[in-house]
């Protein structure tokens, strides 16, 4: 079981780690989904390969100046009536010693850090896809701008194809974090910040806020979905059909039998004032989350509740009881009028 | 030194020569009682701090908990890291320096007597004040570093921030008026013979960090009253919308911020430059290096602030200048430990409890080091940086560090303080739950920050694995809690006891333990003249080994300063203009004012009262 458990601990030097966390019963990295240490992504990897680098030094002199300092500990024990100690002062040579090996460590740490440094803050080249990330006390928007989408809180990008982050605040200073495939960069409201990644394998990744932010920076999750190309192409086409309905066209038929009393109660309890239903051309600097494919995502209001038709209604009855402090009012929904709004926004998927 | 030997009873009976009652402390000038009073007004801070903790702890017991609502546990967490900081470790050095600096340089008192009680007076009614911020459902709740654009009255409208920022302007105020106090103490008040290179280390650390006090405190003060001028009179040095920089406010923070961890460390890193010689029964390993090591740091420690802010997005040039700033600072830190190590090595170890905590300190500050060298490369921070790593990073060495250090040096001091030993036997008991609490609760963070736990969030969901660690940590710090009930224990018991505890209990090396458990008022009958390190233990070899119990001599002739009452009218009058500041929207400037002549008052009699 240790042997299995050791070897599924990618990260060479990190293994080292997990075997003596494991008496804490809670290292292996596959446990947790918003784990840093399998990285799957060149940015994440970068990171990674440094903390391998750190960490070996790291448990190098761990091992040696504890080791040194416990074995002081019993062998220089005193006893009752011992000698005098000889009173030494120091020893030059060693002190010299000991000063230049750290410096020569840390010169081994730092070449890599400074290359590192450098490839982490280039800036991506043309074909790689821009993502725009907006933070907003407590929700993510994304935007893309090669096809006119906004999208929040979920977030597709295909594999294989670099990603470019373009980054900024709607209010205080966020900070997006993709420990997956990138890391973490704080996002401001006066200026642009950037990251970049590639993702490499395909599935459905958590990620949150990681800078303080309010009240309610503990519920600030994003999910990403990482897919084939064809798959993300497909779902962008199907995207940019959540656009605004032309003048004069038929409306298309209702999807359920309460569709159009949500849809007109998304209008008269005042949704519309804070939250888009178009993908496409969507307005900026909206108080809410974009909803057009809502009605498909995999959590609501930012990562707190799995978006269940149950769930969806208790937040659309009471989103104060649920993530206090939200910019999100308590409208007085009625039960019956929230399972009606539920069908509408579940139809827009 | 006494040249008669009283026998014991003749010695405990002299010893009651000071006054006693409330308004004796209330006016004392004395920098023991006022050591004191910093002492335990700090210890009870502390334990604040800590029932914060067990709070936030319980809170993250388990996924979704609803013990504490999100509002209450960012208070909570706020007032733990400004707490723990600015109640706890930095008055509890304050205690250290107040009490001993004045003994390890063979003075009487420190250079400014009433500055002295003006510092404790200020820092009390700071404390109180930031602490009463709960009484109105309004403590700060926007992190120890409150950071803008949060911090601005558009996304912090109540009065949370207002009692944290100014709050925190008082205490700054103690700060300065002690660094001030102890610089020119320790410049000008040592004994004849007592060169630079003569003094005790933790006089050399304490008095660098009095030099890290008077130029990292006035970066804060400016922060502060710029964060003032941008929530009460609508500037806009921090507000994007106004065109100010959420940024401004990060640099000039942790260009305080940085030295300010220093500040926390330097006097644990001298208190256990003193336990471990004599508990070793040999003299510190590499004085000079140690001298020279703790200047470096400091220096240099003005030169890494920008750390702290790997993920802002500064550019490549600034990420390698502070990245190699901050790996250089790890070199003289390594050489502190090597040198406490060489201390031990070939002596004859006395596994009394300031030992064990002195050796506690350094093998859990080697790992908050580590931790930190594995910080100080960027593109590995950019993962690590706001997640429960750096959480377990600062708490080695501020926990670890830090309490630690002070502990060993309450153990090592509390009989020269009270004139009793606190009990070996629950002593050692305090230490090995301590410990081992301590590790249960903070090791752990580390793997469940890199396994993508972020920091400051008030619950974590299920699904994520985050359960299992944080539990464990949640024991931890209940073991942590019975450590301090252990010492609470330890700390009544003793006080019950007689107060006979020897001059020198543990054969020290310096001078305080040349004069009575505890000090008359004077300190010293005659002022001793040093001439080398360690000048008790060469006293002690001229005189074949040991030194007779001094005596407790009259105090007649012996000039002393006055009580006085005024720092305390001086400190009242500094509260009263922050609270009519805070509520001068409501109250108008003529409070303000009002107080501010009440401060004007109290500097006047001070300066013109006789000095006795």
């Amino acid at each position: 079981m240790l042997l299995r458990t050791v070897a599924r601990c990618s990260s060479r030097w990190v293994t080292a780690l997990c075997l003596l966390a494991l008496v804490l019963a809670g290292c292996s990295p596959e446990n947790y989904p918003q784990t840093t240490l399998l990285p799957r992504g060149d940015f994440a990897r970068i990171a990674d390969d440094l903390l391998d680098t750190t960490v070996k030094w790291a448990i190098l002199v761990f091992v040696l100046v504890e080791g040194v300092l416990v074995y002081a500990i019993f062998r220089f024990r005193g006893k009752p009536g011992d000698p005098e100690p000889h009173q030494t002062h120091g020893n030059t040579t060693v002190e010299i010693i000991w000063t230049v090996v750290p410096a020569l460590i840390l010169a081994v740490i730092a070449v890599p850090t400074v290359k590192a440094i450098f490839e982490t803050n280039a800036v991506p080249g043309k074909d790689a896809l821009t993502i725009e990330v907006i933070g907003h006390q407590w929700w993510w928007e994304f935007r893309y701008p090669e096809y006119n989408l906004t999208t929040a809180n979920e977030l597709h990008v295909p594999i294989g194809r670099m990603v470019s982050l373009r980054m900024g605040s709607n209010d205080v200073i966020h900070s997006f974090w993709v420990p997956q495939f990138a890391a973490k960069r704080d996002i401001f409201a006066n200026r642009e910040t950037r990251m970049w990644f590639t993702a490499e394998v395909e599935g459905d990744y958590p990620g949150q806020c990681a800078e303080f932010c309010g009240i309610q920076h503990g519920r600030m999750a994003h999910r990403i979905k990482a897919q084939k190309p064809a798959e993300f192409q497909a779902w962008v086409a199907h995207m940019q059909a959540l656009g605004p309905k032309p003048a004069g066209a038929a409306a298309p038929p209702a999807p359920s039998p309460r569709y159009a009393e949500g849809e007109k109660l998304f209008t008269a309890k005042g949704c519309l004032a804070c939250h888009s239903m178009v993908a496409v051309n969507a307005p900026k600097g909206m108080v809410g989350p974009n909803l057009a494919n809502v009605g498909g995502r995999s959590y609501l209001a930012a990562g707190t509740l799995k978006n269940t038709d149950e769930n969806l209604a208790r937040w659309i009855r009471d989103p104060q009881g649920i993530k206090k402090g939200v910019l999100m009012p308590n409208l007085g929904v009625t039960e019956s009028e929230a399972q009606a709004l539920v069908a509408y926004l579940r139809a827009h998927k | 030194m006494a040249t008669r030997v009283l026998d014991q009873h003749q010695a405990h009976a002299a010893s009651h020569d000071e006054k006693t009652g409330l308004w004796s402390w209330i006016t004392t000038v004395d920098h023991k009682r006022i050591g004191i009073l910093y002492g335990a007004t700090a210890f009870l801070f502390f334990l604040i701090g800590g029932i914060e903790a067990l709070l936030l702890r319980i809170q993250l017991g388990s996924a979704e908990n609803t013990f504490l609502s999100p509002d209450l546990y960012n208070q909570l967490f706020t007032m733990h890291g400004t707490t723990m900081i600015f109640l706890a470790i930095m008055p509890l050095s304050a205690m250290f320096f107040n009490f001993m600096i004045p003994l390890l340089i063979g003075a009487r008192d420190v250079a400014f007597p009433r500055l002295n009680a003006f510092s404790y007076w200020v820092f009390l009614l700071g404390g109180l004040f930031l602490n009463a911020s709960f009484l109105f459902g309004a403590a700060p709740d926007q992190g120890w570093f409150g950071y803008a654009n949060l911090t601005s009255k558009q996304y912090s409208p109540g009065l949370n921030v207002d009692f944290w920022m100014l709050g925190l302007q008082i205490l700054g105020i103690a700060s300065l008026a002690a660094a001030v106090n102890f610089f020119v103490t320790i410049v000008n008040m040592r004994a004849p013979g007592m060169t630079l290179m003569r003094m005790p280390m933790f006089v050399w650390m304490s008095f660098i960090t009095q030099v890290l006090l008077l130029l990292a405190f006035p970066v804060i003060t400016v922060a502060l009253i710029l964060l003032m001028y941008d929530r009460f009179f609508g500037s806009a040095f921090f507000v994007p919308s106004g065109g100010g920089d959420p940024l401004l406010w990060q640099h000039l923070f942790w260009i305080f911020g940085h030295p300010e961890v220093y500040i926390l460390i330097l006097p644990a890193f001298g208190i256990v430059s003193e336990v471990l010689p004599v508990f070793s029964r040999k003299p510190l390993f590499g004085y000079a290096a140690m001298v020279f090591s703790g200047v470096f740091i400091a220096f240099l420690g003005f030169g890494v602030w920008s750390h702290h802010m790997f993920s802002t997005g500064m550019g490549p040039l600034a990420d390698t200048f502070f990245a190699l700033s901050t790996m250089l600072i790890a070199i003289p830190t390594g050489v502190k430990i090597f040198n406490w190590i060489g201390t031990m090595w070939g002596g004859s170890l006395q596994y009394r409890t300031p030992m064990l905590f002195a050796i506690g300190f350094i093998a859990m500050f080697i790992i908050g080091g580590l931790s930190g060298v594995m910080h100080s490369s960027p593109p590995a921070d950019l993962q690590q940086t706001d997640t429960y790593f750096v959480v377990a990073h600062f708490h080695y060495v501020l926990f670890g560090g830090s309490i630690f250090g002070l502990t060993a040096g309450a153990y090592y001091w509390w009989p020269k303080m009270f004139g009793r030993m606190l009990n070996e036997g629950l002593g050692k008991v305090h230490f090995w739950l301590m410990l081992i609490g301590f590790n249960l609760t903070f090791f752990p963070m580390h793997f469940v920050g890199l396994n993508g736990m972020p920091r400051r969030v008030y619950t974590y969901p299920e699904g994520l694995g985050f359960e299992l660690l944080n539990q464990v940590e949640t024991a931890g710090s209940f073991v942590l809690g019975v450590a301090f009930l252990v010492f609470l224990v330890n700390i009544f018991q003793t006080w019950r006891k007689p107060r006979n505890a020897p001059a020198d209990p543990w054969n020290g090396a310096t001078l305080e333990w040349a004069i009575p458990s505890p000090p008359p008022e004077f300190n010293f009958a005659e002022i001793p003249t040093v001439h080398g390190r360690d000048a008790l233990w060469e006293l002690k070899r001229e005189r074949g080994g040991t030194l007779p119990e001094p005596a407790r001599v009259s105090g007649a002739g012996i000039h002393l300063p006055n009580p006085s009452y005024w720092p305390l009218v001086t400190a009242v009058g500094i509260l009263a203009f922050f609270v009519t500041l805070m509520t001068l929207a409501a109250t108008g400037i003529w409070p303000v004012i009002a107080s501010f002549a009440l401060l004007l008052l109290g500097v006047y009699k001070w300066a013109y009262e006789p000095a006795g």
